[in-house]
C-alpha cells in the first residue's frame, strides 16, 4: 500500500472513491475457510443473504452437477474478504459449505 | 407495510456496503446496514452516528459506503439529517437541485435510546421526511461492551457487571418503540437481521413514507463479542429473539399496529419457543439462575400484554 501525505488527502476528510474500503483484505483474519461444495449447493440464496461482509459472490456462471442438473448461477467465497465467522456453513439448509482450518487442515 | 420482496429470489443484488470494513467476524449490525442499503437503493444518503458501523467502516482514508455518507457526533445525527433534508428541499424549489434522494440515519442503541434520544426527538417533532434506523446491539459495543439504555435486564456489560451484589443490568430495556409511537409520525417498525426480507420491506415502506413526515425502523442486531456468544450463531441467536418473543416485529402504520410475521402467531404465549432457548446461547445470561429466568419470562409476558391491548386499541 502507497502511504499518503497531508498534501495527497483532500480537505475536509472528505473521502472522494466510493466504497474503497475493498482495499483491505480482512481475509487475512480468517481462521477456517468456508468450501462451498457446488454440486450439494442448491443455489437457495441464504448464504448470500445472511453474510455480513458481503464475502459471498453471486456469479452468472452456468454449472451442471454430477448428476446432471444445471444452474445459471454460481455462489463463490471471496476469500480476500471472508474473516470466516462461519454463518454461511452454520445457515446452510443443506450443509454444502464446511469450514475448514486455513493451517494444517489441507 | 407494502411487499415489495416477496422471495428471496426478489432481493437485489446490488451492493452499497463493503465488503473490507472491519467489523467483527459475524458481525450483526453490518448484516443490517448491508440490507438497509440494499433495499433503500443508490438514491439515498446516509447520516450515520458515531458507532460501531462508523468506527469500523469508516477508517480514514477509507470508506465501506458506496453512497454520500456523512459521519456526526452520537447526540446530533438526527439533528444533521434534518438540515441535509431540508437543505434539499430548499435547493429543489430554487431549482438549483433536481434529485429525489431520500436521507437515511443509522445509529446505534447508544447515539439513539441514550445520547441521540433528544435530536431524535427533536426531528421527529418537527417532521423532518428523515428515515431514522436503530440498529440495537443492546450496549456500547465498540468501545468495550458498556450498558446503554438498549441492555436488557439481567445483561452483563463491563459497567453492569456480575458478583456477589450484582447480576448484570439493574434495569430493563428501554421501550424505544412506545417513545417514537407517541410523537404520531406515519410510520415506525421492528425488524430483524434474521428476517431480511421483512427488513427490506419495511425500509422500501418507510421511504415511500417520507413525504408525509419521519419514520423510524429498529433493527435487532446480535453482536459475538458483547453478547459472548460464538460469530456462527448470529442470525440464529437474532431468529431465536423474534421467536421466543424477546424481540416481537410489528409496526405503527398511520395509526394502526399491526404484528408482522411470525410475531403475529405469538399473542398467544404456547405458540413462542421457551426463553432458555434465547438465553442459554448467550454468554452475557450464563449467570442466570432459575427465578431471574423467571423474571426475565415475566417481564416478557407483561411486554406482550402491553402489545395485545395495544392491538386490540389500534389493531
Amino acid at each position: 500500500m502507497k502511504q499518503l501525505t497531508w498534501k495527497d488527502l483532500p480537505l475536509g476528510g472528505y473521502v472522494l472513491e466510493p466504497g474503497n474500503a475493498r482495499k483491505n483484505l480482512t481475509g487475512t483474519w480468517r481462521t477456517e475457510r468456508p468450501v462451498i461444495d457446488q454440486d450439494a449447493c442448491i443455489r437457495c440464496r441464504i448464504c448470500w443473504m445472511y453474510c455480513p461482509e458481503p464475502a459471498i459472490l453471486e456469479l452468472k456462471k452456468p454449472y451442471t452437477t454430477k448428476s446432471g442438473k444445471k444452474y445459471d448461477l454460481t455462489y463463490e467465497i471471496d476469500y480476500d474478504h471472508c474473516k470466516g465467522c462461519g454463518i454461511c456453513a452454520h445457515e446452510c439448509p443443506v450443509k454444502a459449505i464446511k469450514m475448514v482450518p486455513e493451517v494444517g487442515g489441507g | 407495510m407494502k411487499v415489495y420482496f416477496r422471495t428471496i429470489k426478489d432481493l437485489p443484488g446490488e451492493e452499497y456496503f463493503g465488503p473490507g470494513q472491519l467489523t467483527c467476524a459475524g458481525c450483526g449490525p453490518s448484516i443490517a446496514v448491508r440490507w438497509l442499503l440494499k433495499a433503500a437503493g443508490p438514491d439515498v444518503i446516509v447520516v450515520n452516528a458515531t458507532g460501531c458501523i462508523e468506527v469500523t467502516s469508516t477508517s480514514y482514508p477509507y470508506t465501506a459506503w458506496s453512497i454520500p455518507y456523512l459521519h456526526v457526533a452520537f447526540e446530533n445525527s438526527a439533528a444533521a439529517a434534518s438540515g441535509v433534508e431540508s437543505a434539499i428541499k430548499v435547493l429543489r424549489r430554487k431549482g438549483i437541485l433536481d434529485t429525489k434522494a431520500r436521507v437515511m440515519v443509522i445509529a446505534g442503541d447508544g447515539g439513539t435510546y441514550d445520547i441521540g434520544l433528544q435530536s431524535l426527538s427533536g426531528m421527529l417533532e418537527r417532521g423532518h421526511g428523515v428515515l431514522y434506523v436503530l440498529y440495537d446491539n443492546e450496549a456500547y459495543m465498540n468501545t468495550g461492551i458498556q450498558r446503554s439504555g438498549g441492555t436488557p435486564h439481567f445483561a452483563w456489560t463491563t459497567t453492569s457487571p456480575v458478583g456477589s451484589k450484582l447480576k448484570g443490568k439493574v434495569q430493563r430495556k428501554k421501550d424505544i418503540m412506545s417513545i417514537v409511537m407517541a410523537h404520531h409520525i406515519p410510520y415506525a417498525a421492528t425488524a430483524n437481521i434474521a428476517y431480511p426480507i421483512d427488513l427490506a420491506n419495511k425500509v422500501k415502506t418507510a421511504l415511500e413514507y417520507l413525504d408525509e413526515g419521519p419514520a423510524f425502523i429498529h433493527v435487532l442486531a446480535p453482536c459475538p463479542p458483547g453478547w459472548r456468544y460464538p460469530e456462527e450463531m448470529t442470525v440464529e441467536i437474532a431468529r431465536l429473539a423474534t421467536e421466543t418473543g424477546y424481540f416481537p416485529l410489528y409496526e405503527w402504520d398511520h395509526g394502526k399496529i399491526r404484528l408482522n410475521p411470525p410475531s403475529n402467531a405469538h399473542l398467544d404465549k404456547s405458540k413462542r419457543k421457551p426463553i432458555t432457548e434465547y438465553l442459554k446461547r448467550q454468554g452475557r445470561f450464563a449467570h442466570l439462575t432459575e427465578e431471574d429466568i423467571k423474571e426475565i419470562e415475566k417481564e416478557i409476558d407483561e411486554y406482550w400484554d402491553y402489545l395485545s391491548r395495544l392491538v386490540k386499541a389500534f389493531g
